[in-house]
C-alpha cells in the first residue's frame, strides 16, 4: 500500500533543466512545490571536481552521468512489422539521469528555431502546395509562433549565458552574425568564444565561396557573467571535456551553475532525490490529475504525492512514457493514424565531411563543447523544397569538441581498425583531421512513433516504451543535399585526403553509434488536439493540470540543437502557469 | 561504473603479484610501497601478472590476441608494453564484466540484426570466457596449435576471421569466397541471418559474435584509459599520439593555431609524462 504524503501545490517530475525552470518560475508565486527526482544529487563541487571529472573511460566511455540502461531505457524497432528490441545499452542517443538531467553533461549548442519551423505545414502549403508532403509525412504547425516566443528565447539565453553573435537585432543587421537568422529583441549576454583553427580554416572557406560564417552560440561562458537569479559562471578554459562530462570549471550552462543553488534557497521548494515517478494518477472523471505515485528508493516503498498541478519535466521520452502510463491523451495508433500521446516521434539527421591535414597541428585536445563556426546559407529558410525535392534543411558547422582518444581518431578510409596499420595511422593523424558537419531537420511520420512493448518490462514491473523508428527518403535527400554544398567547401581547403558520411538510400536505423540525444516529438503541441498531445502553451489537452515540458513538444525536428527552444517552451509555459493558469485552473485554450 | 575502482597505485601489478590475496588495495598501499621501494616501481612483468578474472588459459589468448590488436613493433607502443591485458582482466572482473549498468533481462534474440544492438544474454565476462575456448578449438582444428602459439602471421588470419565471424575454411564452394568475406552483414539493410552465404559458417555463435567487437574495444580503452585503471602504462597510449590526458585547461593556447602545444600530458593521480 502506497504511503501518503500531504499535498503540494506544484510537483515536477525530473529536475533537469525544464523541472529546474519551471521551479525557479513557479516559485515566485509563493506556492510550495516539490521535485521529484529518479537520480542522485549532482553539484559542481564535489561531482564534479577536477582531477576525477577529466575520465574519459568513466564518463565518456561507460556514461557515469547518464541513465542506466538496467533502471530505465526503451525497446526499439524500424518497422511496423519488426520485433522490438531492448536498448540494453547506451550508444545512439545518452539520457540523463540525476540533479542537472543531461543538462550536465550537454555541449551547450543554444539556437533559436526558424520562423517558419514553428509553422512549417503552413509555409509548405502556402509555399509550394500540399502536394509536396509526402503522403506518410505528419508535419504540422507548433500553434505558437516565434514572435510570441521571443522573449522567453531571450530569457533563456540570458539565464544561461550564451556566448555568441547576433545577426538581426530588431530586424537591423549585424555583420559577423547569422544573417538568416529570426530578429532577436538584443544580442547574446556575451561574446563569442575565442576559435579552434578548424573552425578558422572552414569560416575562410566558406567566406572565399561567397557564404555566410558565424560563431555558433554556445552555453560555455566566454567571460564571467551573472544571471538574473544572480547565479555566477566563469570564463570556459576550453578543456576538452564538455560533452558527456560535468563542468569543472562552472563555465557550463546548467541547472547547476545557473540556476540550482538560488533555487534551493527558496523556502517554499523542496526536492527529493532517488525518487522515480511511475505514474500520475487521474481522477475519476480523467480530466485532472490528483498527483503522482513515485517510488522512494530509500524507504523502499511506493508514495502517493498528492498535488494541485505536474509538470512533466522527465525528458521527453520519459514524459511520453508517463503519459502512456497514466492514460493521459489517447495513445496514438499508427493503423489509424489517430490519438495524439506518442504522435510524430522524429531524431536529427546529421552529416558529416572529414578532412586530413598532414602539416598542420590542430592540437585536437583543446576544444569545447560549442567552439565552431557555422553557416545557415542552406537552412530551412533558404532552400526551395519543391525544386530540390525534399523538405528541411541543416546548419553547417566546424569546430573542435574535444581530442578524446577512446571515443575514436579519425583516420583515412580504408586504415584498418587493429593491427600495425592502424597504430602507425593513429600516430600519424591524430591532430590532423578535422570534419564539416551538417546538423539536420527529420521530419515526422506516420508510422514513427511512440507506445507501450508488448514483451518487455522494466524493473518496476511497467511495460516499457517502445520506439518505432527508421529514416525516410526525404530527410535522406536532405542529407545528401547537404553532402553536396559541404565537399566543395572541404575541397576548396585542399585537404590531404577527405571521406564523407551521410546516410544513403536504404539507410536503416543503426542504434549502436552516438548520433544525437535529440529525440524528439510524442506528445507534440498544436491548435489541434485530434493531432497534438497538448495545447501552445504545453497543457494537456485531456488532463488540465498536467503540463509536458521537453522536445516531447516538437510536432518534428527541427534543423538545430532542441534545447534553445526547450528552455523558451519552458519560460513561455511557465508565464501562462503564473498569470494565467493558477490564478483560475482551467483548460487554456 | 567503475567506483569501486581504487587508485591507481593499488592496481599496479606490481604490488597485486606481491600481495596475492586480492585483499582491498588501499589499506595496504603504505606496506606495498615500502616493501617494492628498490625496485622503482616496476610493476610486475606481465608473465608473472596473476589475473583477477581471466584463468591462465584465458590470460595467454588475451595476452597473444591483444599483441596482434596493437601491435609491439613499429613507433609507439603496443598492447604489452601498455599493459592493455591487465586493463582488461580488471575490467571483466568489475562492473563492466558484469554488464552491471545494462538491460539484461529475456527475451533475448541474439541472432537479431546487429543494427538493434546488443542482444546477447551473456555479459561481457561470459562471453570472454566461452568465447575464448572456442577460438583456442578453432585454432587447434585449423592450425594446429594454440593461439599463442601460432606465427604472427597466422594469429592475424585468426582475428580476421573472428571479425568476420566467418570460418574461411568452411564450406566447399571456394570459387565464391573472394566476395563473402566483405561485408560482415552490419552495414546494409539486409536483416541478420538471413543474407547469410551458406558456404561460411561461423566460428562464434550468436550470443557470441560481439567477442572481438568487445575485445578490440577493451583493447582501445587499455591503450587510452587513464592508468589508473591498469593500461595506458606510463601513459604510454597518450604521449605516443600527443593527447594531453587530464591536463583539461588550455584558454592560453586556442588562438595559438597550428603551434604545437608544448606539455606532455598528465594522469588524473598527477603523474606526468
Ligand atoms: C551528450 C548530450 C549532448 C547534448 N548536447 C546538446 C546541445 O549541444 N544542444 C542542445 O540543444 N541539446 C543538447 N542535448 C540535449 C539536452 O541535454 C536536452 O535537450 C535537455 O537537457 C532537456 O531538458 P529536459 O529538462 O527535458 O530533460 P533533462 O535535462 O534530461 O532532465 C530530465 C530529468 O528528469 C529525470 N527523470 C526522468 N524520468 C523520471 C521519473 N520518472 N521520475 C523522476 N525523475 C525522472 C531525469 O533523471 C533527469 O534528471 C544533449 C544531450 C546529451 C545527452
Ligand atoms: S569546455 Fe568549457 S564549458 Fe565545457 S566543460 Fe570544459 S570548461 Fe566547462
Amino acid at each position: 500500500m502506497a504511503r501518503q504524503d500531504p499535498k503540494k501545490d506544484v510537483v515536477i517530475v525530473g529536475l533537469g533543466w525544464t523541472g529546474s525552470i519551471l521551479g525557479m518560475e513557479l516559485s515566485k508565486e509563493g506556492v510550495e512545490i516539490l521535485a521529484l527526482e529518479r537520480g542522485e544529487d549532482r553539484k559542481t563541487v564535489p561531482d564534479f571536481a577536477y582531477p576525477n571529472m577529466i575520465d574519459e573511460l568513466k564518463y565518456g566511455i561507460r556514461y557515469g552521468t547518464m541513465q542506466k540502461p538496467k533502471n530505465s531505457t526503451v525497446t526499439i524497432r524500424r518497422t511496423l512489422d519488426e520485433t522490438a528490441l531492448p536498448y540494453r545499452h547506451l550508444g545512439s542517443f545518452l539520457p540523463g539521469d540525476g540533479v542537472g538531467g543531461a543538462g550536465v553533461h550537454w555541449n551547450g549548442h543554444t539556437w533559436r528555431p526558424m520562423e517558419n519551423e514553428f509553422r512549417l505545414r503552413s509555409y509548405v502549403e502556402e509555399n509550394w502546395g500540399a502536394e509536396i508532403i509526402p503522403e506518410d509525412m505528419q508535419i504540422q504547425d507548433w500553434g505558437v509562433t516565434y514572435e510570441e516566443l521571443e522573449p522567453h528565447f531571450d530569457r533563456f539565453e540570458w539565464m544561461a549565458g550564451i556566448s555568441g553573435q547576433a545577426g538581426n537585432v530588431n530586424g537591423e543587421m549585424i555583420e559577423g552574425g547569422n544573417p538568416f537568422e529570426a530578429p532577436r529583441s538584443r544580442g547574446y549576454p556575451l561574446p563569442p568564444l575565442q576559435q579552434t583553427a578548424d573552425a578558422e580554416m572552414f569560416a575562410e572557406a566558406a567566406r572565399a565561396m561567397g557564404l555566410h560564417p558565424f560563431p555558433r552560440p554556445g552555453a560555455n561562458a566566454s567571460e564571467a557573467y551573472r544571471n538574473e537569479y544572480g547565479m555566477q559562471l566563469g570564463p570556459c578554459n576550453f578543456c576538452g571535456f564538455c560533452e558527456r562530462y560535468g563542468c569543472i570549471n562552472y563555465s557550463k550552462g546548467s541547472p547547476q551553475t545557473c540556476v540550482l543553488d538560488a533555487l534551493k534557497r527558496k523556502p517554499n521548494f523542496q526536492y527529493k532525490t532517488n525518487s522515480e515517478v511511475l505514474r500520475v494518477t487521474l481522477a475519476d472523471d480523467g480530466k485532472t490529475a490528483t498527483g503522482v505515485i513515485y517510488w522512494d528508493e530509500e524507504a523502499g516503498e511506493e508514495v502517493f504525492q498528492p498535488a494541485d498541478i505536474v509538470i512533466l519535466g522527465a525528458y521527453s521520452l520519459h514524459n511520453v512514457h508517463l503519459m502512456l502510463l497514466s492514460g493521459i491523451g489517447q495513445p496514438y495508433d499508427p493503423a489509424t493514424g489517430e490519438g495524439v500521446t506518442g504522435r510524430n516521434y522524429a531524431y536529427q539527421m546529421n552529416g558529416g565531411t572529414s578532412m586530413f591535414f598532414k602539416d598542420v597541428d590542430f592540437n585536437p585536445f583543446i576544444g569545447s563543447g560549442t567552439v565552431g563556426m557555422s553557416i545557415d546559407d542552406y537552412a530551412i529558410n533558404q532552400i526551395d523544397f519543391g525544386a530540390e525535392g525534399f523538405i528541411g534543411g541543416s546548419y553547417i558547422t566546424a569546430g573542435r569538441a574535444n581530442g578524446q582518444p577512446i571515443r575514436g581518431i579519425a583516420l583515412p578510409s580504408g586504415t584498418p581498425g587493429w593491427g600495425a596499420e592502424w597504430k602507425q595511422g593513429i600516430g600519424e593523424w591524430y591532430g590532423h583531421s578535422m570534419s564539416i558537419g551538417s546538423h539536420g531537420s527529420n521530419m515526422s511520420y506516420r508510422d514513427v512513433y511512440l507506445d507501450l512493448d508488448p514483451t518487455y518490462t522494466d524493473k518496476h514491473g511497467r511495460p516499457m516504451m517502445r520506439m518505432t523508428f527508421n529514416w525516410k527518403d526525404n530527410d535522406i535527400r536532405m542529407t545528401q543535399f547537404m553532402k553536396s554544398k559541404i565537399e566543395p567547401v572541404a575541397e576548396s581547403m585542399n585537404p590531404d585526403l577527405m571521406q564523407s558520411s551521410y546516410k544513403g538510400d536504404g539507410a536503416m536505423y543503426d542504434v549502436r553509434p552516438y548520433q544525437t540525444t535529440h529525440n524528439v516529438g510524442g506528445a507534440p503541441m498544436g491548435a489541434d488536439p485530434s493531432t497534438s498531445a497538448i495545447n501552445r502553451y504545453l497543457q494537456s489537452w485531456d488532463v488540465h493540470n498536467v503540463f509536458v515540458m521537453g522536445a516531447s513538444a516538437f510536432p518534428q525536428n527541427i534543423q538545430y540543437n532542441p534545447t534553445g527552444a526547450v528552455g523558451a517552451l519552458a519560460y513561455w509555459a511557465a508565464e501562462a502557469i503564473r498569470k494565467d493558469y493558477m490564478p483560475n485552473p482551467r483548460p487554456l485554450v | 561504473m567503475s567506483s569501486d575502482v581504487p587508485s591507481t597505485r593499488d592496481f599496479r601489478p606490481t604490488r597485486r603479484g606481491f600481495l596475492q590475496g586480492g585483499a582491498a588495495g588501499a589499506a595496504l598501499t603504505g606496506l606495498a610501497a615500502r616493501a617494492r621501494a628498490q625496485d622503482a616501481a616496476e610493476p610486475v612483468p606481465l608473465d608473472q601478472y596473476e589475473p583477477q578474472f581471466f584463468t591462465a588459459a584465458e590470460y595467454a589468448f588475451v595476452l597473444a590476441a591483444t599483441a596482434r590488436l596493437i601491435p609491439s613493433e613499429g613507433d609507439g607502443p603496443g598492447a604489452i608494453e601498455t599493459r592493455v591485458p591487465v586493463y582488461i582482466d580488471l575490467q571483466l572482473g568489475g562492473d563492466f564484466g558484469q554488464a552491471a549498468d545494462w538491460y539484461m533481462e529475456g527475451p533475448f534474440q541474439p541472432d537479431a540484426d546487429p543494427l538493434l544492438g546488443y542482444q546477447s544474454p551473456l555479459t561481457p565476462a561470459e562471453v570472454y570466457r566461452q568465447a575464448i575456448p572456442v577460438v583456442e578449438e578453432f585454432c587447434q582444428n585449423r592450425m594446429g596449435a594454440g593461439f599463442a602459439d601460432l606465427s604472427p602471421e597466422d594469429q592475424d588470419s585468426v582475428i580476421k576471421a573472428l571479425e568476420q565471424n566467418k570460418d574461411p575454411l568452411s564450406g566447399s564452394d571456394s570459387g565464391a569466397e573472394d566476395t563473402e568475406v566483405v561485408e560482415s552483414g552490419a552495414g546494409g539493410g539486409a536483416s541478420g541471418g538471413s543474407a547469410e552465404p551458406a558456404t561460411s559458417q561461423p566460428i562464434l555463435s550468436a550470443e557470441l559474435r560481439d567477442f572481438f567487437s568487445l575485445l578490440l574495444q577493451n583493447t582501445k580503452e587499455g591503450f587510452f584509459a587513464d592508468p589508473m585503471y591498469g593500461g595506458n602504462y606510463q601513459m604510454q597510449g597518450w604521449t605516443y599520439i600527443g593527447f594531453t590526458g587530464a591536463r583539461a585547461s588550455f584558454k592560453e593556447w586556442v588562438d595559438k593555431h597550428d603551434v604545437p602545444y608544448p606539455l606532455g600530458p598528465v594522469s588524473i593521480s598527477g603523474e606526468r609524462a
